[in-house]
């Protein structure tokens, strides 16, 4: 979650809920996401938000996070209810950070366990962690699987150790294989993270990261351009010259090769920054969590500056309404401290919120669409858009036998330039 | 508090009534100065102690009425006050005229001077005199006005009036003793000088019994009352509700209201010979009562018009185009109403590939061309964007026929036979260190040196030939930089020359802009070709193609830089918590895109335009 929250309305302290917000809501899938905010360091380029104090104190502490965050998960039950949602089986969880591995299994077990016995988890559920390579163990890991857990992305960045040191990630690169050993013996299904264009990596550093990743024999692997946020440390050190700031040249290279190398070792993208391998029966194996925020589906967000979204309107020819209320997203407070406060005074923990219009979410439909390799119905678009599909086919942006029929699916070129792509069909 | 006035005994008053003072008690003058020299801190004073204007109702600068003027200073329109003055015993009216200050208005200037007796020369005497108020003075000398030189300002610790009351007396061919000394701002010799106006300005002298002929020195536009036209009576009388007839265009037009400015408008019995005053006839255009032209009776009218009538001619062009197009009946409406009131304002639509609908605006000069823009800007609440201000060419074609060219990118490819630049005689005085460095700015201006002079021991007079095109560009700026400010200016458009010139085009993949095609010497095209490519890559950001820019010369390409392909135009990451803050980011870029131009297919920000474009023609402001 990253550290500046959006501009908004304010939130009701009740966590009450519009009952709008309700309506159709069988046809969406629900998530849920739970942000643990610790670290054992703050990494020089990340913005999240996270902390690396033990020892904030009361229901902040790491100790206590998991009852704090079990108060907003009883919460948003309560909520949700109240605003006339059907009852929905979560069919996707995911652990994010911060480093939720930071947190003794046992507490990761009882968040989810607290999802279940509020809404209970669908049959084929998809639950994720992420987790650092260096802080789990195979008895961690099997303790996940036993209670549910059917997925762990680790956050691996680089095999090269300047490129680390550079990142001021701490773990041993030669662990990451370790931990994917692991987890498969576990039982569970594996990703690994990456970042390119890291100030002083060169090509073929990214190739030995690349192929590195690959040899793991993850399934699933996430790729992402470094970016220098404001406020990072990453950020004043080039401001003070200290590190050059990695080009967009140069990152478009490494976008390239990563998904050349990625193809020849059998992953097919499913996202900008997503690639999967198929399973044994052929099927691809994306986070289907993340699939959810792109194809516009309600998920909540546990723990501080997490945010959540219920839609509301339906789609009608693959468009939002006009008129309709769209949507409304919301987002906790940040920090640990404030956000146990809220809690332990029985109020909700969100800081701000905004009610989408249909245009808002029309953008969002066409932002988030395109990225995904599923595609976005040339139906998505407003007729103002759809004259201008034609450039972008003869551009070379979007595969051209699929936008015939209909779908606009990106080009790897497409994909680099896709920022580009929305501005023009919105 | 009740005004002072001069004039004690109600007899004295009566014998300056207008349309009834004997000529004899008339004095009308000018004041010839340089901007910052004090002109109308010493009308200010004037005003007060001639107890026209009291203390209490004391604007400083009361004759300056328009904002623009107030706080640059300066004056662009000028006013005539009529104040009463005693000497030994006889009331006098004193007519001032307000001259407007700047190079760009010499044909005002010199139809203002041609409605005095007498000038006031009027110079700093911390600086010395300018080279506009030196073009001046000489203007006010060719018509043979009685000039009274005056040092202002010597209350400033830095004045110097021993040195520059010797080289003013030089100038006019005077003793540096009968140079008087004043302070606008205390008042000190004020009384003096006015004692000095009646004493030394000729009269008035004219046939009461002819037909009158009166000259128009100046014309205002007022939202209320129509033009207001402020003349100087030279022949007969004129009186309210007769007709009259606008010489130039034999326009008749009824006498709606006619009287002297004191300085309010005050309606009188008409006006007589030698008098200043101003005629209101219901005209809503300043076209239709031009300066310089002359009023007659209709009943009775003159044979002949006073001489020294010319139209206004614009010297100067530049295209005018609102940021926002959706603004272009905005401007068209800004400059109709600006119209009114500016004669020497000019213009017609014109279209520009790279911004839209817009207008050709025809300029006196780099001033009149700042301050209609920033008329329209402030007073209409337009963005503007102006194109590099380009002078008039006479072009001959190869059929031997001529063809007047006002926008570059309207000049002829082809074989030409001759091509006209219009030049100007430019005089510059500079303390003498700087020399060498004016020859040397001159000389890369393509002038030639006419001669030099000595104004003093360390102030020089510098005269050269050079082509207006080269000083309307940034030359200003230029000398300003080199000599440390301490240089002035004036110039005077005096005929033409044949020039070696050509135009360059600026070309964005193969397109050509026409905003930023110029006209220039074929020694500095390549110069300006590398200039313009190289900012303009600056400028412009990457596009999905590689965008190639060319300077050209017809088809021969003279410069080229390469903007090269964007490549990568992609937030790596989108998850839950992105998203809003991805859509405000989307949304505020979208917003940026209206602000962009598409040539062909490259997306140019309004804002490399006008960077591209302002930094050529430097910033007359400093004028």
């Amino acid at each position: 979650m990253s550290p500046a929250l959006p501009e908004g309305e304010d939130a009701p302290a009740s966590g009450e809920l519009p009952q709008w917000t309700a309506h159709h809501a069988h046809s969406r899938n629900f998530g849920v996401y739970i942000h643990i905010p610790y670290c054992s360091v703050r990494c020089g380029y990340c913005d999240f938000n996270t902390y690396t104090a033990t020892e904030l104190g009361g229901g902040a502490s790491q100790r206590n996070f998991a009852n704090t965050a079990c108060q907003e998960i009883d919460l948003a039950g309560e909520a949700l209810r109240q605003a006339g949602f059907p009852d929905r089986q979560v069919t996707t969880v995911f652990f994010g950070g911060g480093t939720p591995t930071m947190l003794p299994a046992e507490d990761l077990v009882r968040l989810l366990h607290r999802v279940r016995d509020v809404w209970g988890l669908a049959p084929d559920a998809e639950v994720t962690t992420e987790a650092n390579p260096d802080s789990v163990t195979p008895e961690y890991l099997r303790t996940l699987a036993a209670a549910g857990f059917t997925r762990v992305s680790i956050g691996m960045q680089s095999s090269v150790p300047h490129v680390l040191a550079t990142l001021e990630r701490t773990h041993n690169p030669a662990n990451v294989p370790h931990v994917v050993q692991w987890a498969h013996d576990a039982g569970l299904q594996t990703s690994v993270d990456l970042i390119y264009g890291t100030p002083g990596e060169s090509l073929s550093d990214w190739e030995d990261s690349v192929r590195t990743a690959i040899a793991t024999g993850a399934q699933h692997v996430s790729a992402y351009a470094l970016v220098v946020e404001d406020g990072t440390k990453m950020a004043a050190q080039v401001r003070r010259g200290q590190i050059a700031l990695p080009s967009a040249d140069d990152q478009a290279e490494k976008y390239e090769r990563v998904d050349e190398l990625l193809s020849d070792a059998g992953f097919e993208w499913y996202e900008i920054s997503n690639w999967s391998r198929r399973n044994e029966v052929g099927e691809p194996q994306p986070c289907r969590h993340n699939l959810a925020y792109w194809r516009g589906h309600d998920w909540w967000g546990v723990g501080p500056g997490a945010h959540s979204y219920l839609g509301g309107a339906p789609l009608v020819n693959g468009k939002v309404e006009e008129g309709e209320k769209a949507g409304i997203r919301w987002w906790n407070v940040k920090h640990p401290v404030r956000y146990a406060a809220a809690l332990e005074q029985g109020n909700s923990p969100a800081a701000g919120r905004e009610i989408l219009t249909a245009a808002d979410a029309q953008l969002e439909r066409v932002m988030l669409g395109i990225r995904m390799r599923e595609g976005l119905p040339v139906s998505a678009l407003t007729a103002d858009a759809r004259p201008r599909v034609a450039q972008i086919i003869a551009d070379g942006l979007v595969d051209p036998h699929e936008a015939v029929r209909g779908t606009l699916i990106l080009t790897r070129r497409g994909r680099l330039l896709a920022d580009a792509i929305v501005r023009d069909l919105t | 508090m009740i005004p002072v006035t001069p004039i004690p005994s109600a007899a004295s008053q009566a014998r300056i009534q207008p349309a009834a003072t004997s000529p004899e008690l008339l004095r009308n003058f000018c004041i010839i100065a340089h901007i910052d020299h004090g002109k109308s801190t010493l009308a200010d004073r004037m005003l007060q102690l001639t107890g026209v204007v009291d203390a209490r109702s004391m604007r400083a600068q009361y004759l300056d009425r328009m904002d623009i003027e107030r706080e640059r200073g300066i004056t662009i329109k000028s006013q005539a006050v009529r104040m009463p003055w005693e000497v030994e015993g006889t009331p006098y009216a004193l007519n001032m005229i307000d001259t407007p200050g700047h190079v760009d208005f010499t044909y005002e200037v010199s139809r203002s001077l041609a409605a005095c007796e007498g000038a006031v020369l009027l110079v700093d005497a911390a600086q010395g005199i300018e080279a506009q108020t030196l073009a001046n003075l000489y203007l006010a000398m060719e018509n043979e006005l009685e000039i009274i030189p005056v040092l202002n300002k010597i209350d400033l610790p830095a004045a110097q009036p021993e040195k520059f009351a010797e080289e003013i007396a030089g100038l006019v061919g005077t003793d540096p003793d009968d140079v008087l000394r004043v302070s606008g701002k205390t008042g000190e010799g004020v009384e003096v000088l006015l004692d000095r106006i009646v004493q030394a300005i000729p009269n008035p002298v004219g046939d009461a019994e002819a037909p009158a002929r009166a000259m128009i020195f100046d014309s205002v536009y007022d939202s209320y009352r129509g033009v207001v036209t402020y003349v100087r009576v030279m022949d007969g009388n004129l009186s309210p509700r007769e007709r009259i007839v606008m010489m130039s265009t034999k326009a008749h037009h009824e006498l709606l209201e006619i009287g002297v400015s004191s300085p309010e408008a005050i309606p009188t019995k008409g006006l007589g010979v030698g008098e200043v005053g101003y005629l209101i006839t219901g005209v809503k255009d300043v076209r239709q009562s031009k300066v310089g032209d002359t009023v007659t009776n209709a009943k009775k009218p003159a044979e002949s018009a006073l001489s020294g009538y010319s139209d206004p001619k614009p010297m100067v062009f530049s295209g005018l185009y609102p940021i926002d197009g959706s603004d272009y009946p905005v401007l068209r409406d800004a400059l109709d109403k600006l119209k009114l009131n500016d004669a020497a304002l000019n213009y017609e639509p014109e279209t520009s590939v790279a911004l839209g609908f817009g207008f050709r605006v025809g300029y006196l000069g780099l001033l009149h061309l700042e301050i209609v823009r920033e008329r329209l800007e402030r007073e209409f609440n337009l963005d503007l964007i102006s194109t590099a201000p380009n002078v008039i060419y006479d072009v001959q074609l190869e059929d031997k026929t001529w063809i007047n060219v006002t926008n570059p990118s309207e000049f002829p490819g082809g074989k030409l036979l001759d091509i006209q630049e219009p030049v100007s005689k430019a005089t510059i005085l500079a303390p003498s260190e700087y020399i060498g460095a004016i020859m040397e700015l001159c000389q890369e201006r393509r002038g030639e040196l006419q001669g030099m002079d000595y104004l003093s021991a360390d102030r020089v007079e510098m005269r050269y030939i050079l082509p207006l095109a080269d000083i309307v560009f940034d030359f200003f700026d230029a000398l300003k930089s080199r000599t440390r400010g301490y240089a002035s200016l004036d110039y005077d458009v005096t005929g033409s020359q044949s020039a070696e010139l050509v135009k360059v085009d600026i070309l964005l993949q193969g397109e050509r802009v026409d905003a930023f095609s110029a006209i220039v010497h074929k020694d500095a095209a390549y110069a300006y070709g590398v200039k313009m490519c190289t900012k303009l890559k600056e400028l412009i950001p990457r596009q999905q193609y590689e965008v190639p820019i060319q300077a050209a010369i017809g088809a021969r390409v003279i410069a080229r830089e390469t903007i090269r392909a964007m490549r990568k135009d992609v937030l790596a990451k989108c998850y839950g918590g992105d998203i809003s803050r991805k859509r405000k980011l989307l949304e505020k870029q979208k917003e940026g895109k209206k602000r962009m131009k598409t040539i062909g297919t490259v997306e140019v920000p309004k804002e490399a335009f006008i960077s591209a474009l302002t930094s050529e023609q430097g910033d007359s402001r400093k004028k």
